[in-house]
C-alpha cells in the first residue's frame, strides 16, 4: 500500500490524481496505523517547514513516520517540504525538522535571484539510484535549498543563481526538491520509479 | 536556468470556456477540461481558469469544474473567481488546485491575502489586478475590479506593493487596454512592475503572435506570460499550438521548456 500523508497545507489530492494517472492506487494516510501498514511513503509538501512540522506533530505521527522509515526501513518520498524536513534545520521558521539525513536548509540569495523560484528547471541526476531519472525540466516553486552535509546523499542539481540541491538519496529515503506531481510526464515518470520499488 | 513560463488562461461559465474581448461578449468555446487536457498535452507550463460569473452570481467557485481539470492535468494549475476567505481556498486547493487567484475580493478586504498566505504558504497566492491607464494617477495606471468595470481609484503600483508585502507570492498583471486587442503586452507596464517588486510577476492582456511573448520575455524581467486567444479563439484566423509558440521562442533565444514529442 502506498500511503501518502494527508495533512491540511499538503496537496496530497494532487499526488494522489498523479499516482492514479500512471496506474498506482494509493491512500490518504491521516494516522499511525496507515502509516505502519505501508509499503511506500509519500509526503507531499507545500508551505513552510515550520508549519509542515507542526502539521505533523499535531497529527501525532512523527514516532509512526520514524520507526517506519529509520527502522523497518519503508520506501519513502518526500516532496518540496517534504523533502526540506529530512534535514537537521531549516532556516526557514528557524524551524527544528526531521534529521535523518546531515545538514541544513538555506534560503536563496534574493540578490542573484526573484524569490521565490517558480517555475521549469533542468535537473540533472546522478545515476546511482534505483529510481532511472533522465535530465529533463521539472516545476519548483522554492524560498529555501536544502544543502547536504554528505555529498553522497545528492540525487540530482539544478541551478538558480548557482547550483542547488534538486533531489536526495539515501537508502530508503527519497526526496525531491521540484513538484514530481506537477512536472508533466518527467514528473510522472520520477514518481512511477518511485512507486514501482519494492523492498 | 529557470525557463519562462507559458500560461494558458480559461475564462469558465457553466463548465464551458469562452472568449471575451475587453471582458465583453464571451463566445463558447470548449468544454474546460477537454481544453485544458488538450493544453496538457501540447505541454503548456501551467494553467489558469477564472469562474468569472462566480463573484457576480455571489457564489462558490464551481468546484466540481476544478476537480474535472484537475485529475487531467499535471502542470501547476491556478484557480480564480469567487474566491471569498480562507475556507473557500481551502475547498479549491483540496479539488485539486496549487494556487489561489485572488483580484477584487483582495481589494475589498486585502486581508484575504495575508490570510491565506498564512494558512496555506505564499506560494499559493497569486494576487491578480486589473489596470487601465490613467493618467491622474502616479504610476499612469489605475486599478479596476468586478471584471474591469468598477474604478478603485488605487494606483497600480502601489496596489502591487501592498500585495507583496501581504504575502502575495505571485502578482499578475492584466492590462485592460491590450485585453484582447491582440496589439501586444503593455511592456512599459511591466517595466513598472518588475522595478517594484521582487516576487514573481505575470503579464497578461495583448498576446496576439508569438513576437508579442518574444518582446515581454526579452524586453521585461517578466518570468510567465498569459495566452489565450491565440491558442483558441474562434475569432481569430490563426490559432497557435503550445508547440509552435515554444520553438519560435526557442529559436529566438528565449529559454522555455521544450515541447518534446509524448
Amino acid at each position: 500500500m502506498i500511503a501518502i500523508i494527508d495533512y491540511k497545507a499538503g496537496n496530497a489530492p494532487s499526488v494522489q490524481h498523479a499516482a492514479r494517472r500512471i496506474g498506482f492506487d494509493t491512500v490518504l494516510a491521516r494516522d499511525c496505523g496507515q502509516i505502519e501498514n505501508a509499503s511506500h511513503i509519500i509526503l507531499p509538501g507545500v508551505g513552510s517547514a515550520g508549519a509542515t512540522m507542526n502539521s505533523l506533530r499535531e497529527m501525532g505521527i512523527l514516532g509512526a513516520l520514524e520507526g517506519a522509515v529509520l527502522r523497518e526501513r519503508t520506501l519513502f518520498l518526500g516532496i518540496c517540504v517534504g523533502m526540506q524536513i529530512l534535514f537537521e534545520r531549516s532556516e526557514e521558521d528557524n524551524a527544528d525538522c526531521l534529521g535523518w539525513l546531515e545538514g541544513y536548509v538555506a534560503r536563496f540569495d534574493a540578490s542573484k535571484n526573484r524569490v521565490p523560484q517558480m517555475g521549469w528547471n533542468k535537473v540533472d541526476f546522478a545515476n546511482k539510484t534505483p529510481i532511472e531519472a533522465a535530465s529533463d525540466f521539472f516545476y519548483f516553486v522554492n524560498s529555501y535549498y536544502a544543502r547536504p552535509h554528505d555529498r553522497d546523499d545528492i540525487w540530482g542539481v539544478s541551478d538558480y543563481g548557482g547550483v542547488f540541491t534538486a533531489a536526495v538519496r539515501r537508502g530508503n529515503i527519497y526526496g525531491t526538491q521540484f513538484h514530481v506531481e506537477k512536472s508533466a510526464s518527467a514528473g510522472l515518470s520520477v514518481l512511477a520509479g518511485f512507486c514501482g520499488l519494492s523492498n | 536556468m529557470l525557463t519562462k513560463r507559458l500560461i494558458a488562461c480559461f475564462d469558465v461559465i457553466n463548465g464551458r470556456v469562452t472568449k471575451a474581448v475587453q471582458f465583453q461578449d464571451n463566445i463558447d468555446v470548449a468544454e474546460a477540461s477537454e481544453m485544458a487536457r488538450k493544453m496538457y498535452e501540447e505541454q503548456i507550463d501551467e494553467i489558469i481558469f477564472f469562474d468569472i460569473m462566480a463573484s457576480a452570481e455571489k457564489r462558490m467557485i464551481d468546484i466540481e469544474t476544478v476537480k474535472k481539470v484537475a485529475a487531467c492535468v499535471f502542470v501547476p494549475f491556478t484557480v480564480g473567481g469567487g474566491i471569498r476567505d480562507v475556507s473557500d481556498m481551502y475547498e479549491t486547493l483540496k479539488a485539486g488546485a496549487e494556487k489561489i487567484s485572488i483580484d477584487s475580493m483582495a481589494v475589498r478586504n486585502p486581508s484575504i491575502i495575508s490570510e491565506g498566505a498564512k494558512e496555506f504558504g505564499s506560494q499559493c497566492i497569486v494576487l491578480s489586478t486589473q489596470v487601465l491607464k490613467t493618467p491622474s494617477m502616479p504610476s499612469g495606471y489605475e486599478v479596476y475590479i468586478d471584471g474591469a468595470r468598477t474604478a478603485t481609484g488605487l494606483d497600480a503600483i502601489e496596489w502591487i506593493k501592498r500585495g507583496e508585502q501581504l504575502g502575495a507570492g505571485e502578482i499578475c498583471v492584466n492590462s485592460i487596454d491590450c485585453d484582447g486587442t491582440l496589439g501586444g503586452y503593455d511592456l512599459n507596464l511591466m517595466r513598472l512592475a518588475e522595478k517594484s517588486v521582487s516576487v514573481p510577476l505575470i503579464a497578461s492582456g495583448g498576446a496576439g503572435v508569438p513576437e508579442h511573448l518574444k518582446d515581454v520575455f526579452t524586453q521585461t524581467q517578466t518570468q510567465a506570460a498569459i495566452i489565450s486567444s491565440m491558442l483558441y479563439s474562434p475569432r481569430l484566423e490563426k490559432n497557435y499550438s503550445v508547440r509552435e509558440l515554444k520553438n519560435y521562442l526557442l529559436e529566438n533565444g528565449v529559454n522555455v521548456r521544450p515541447a518534446t514529442e509524448i
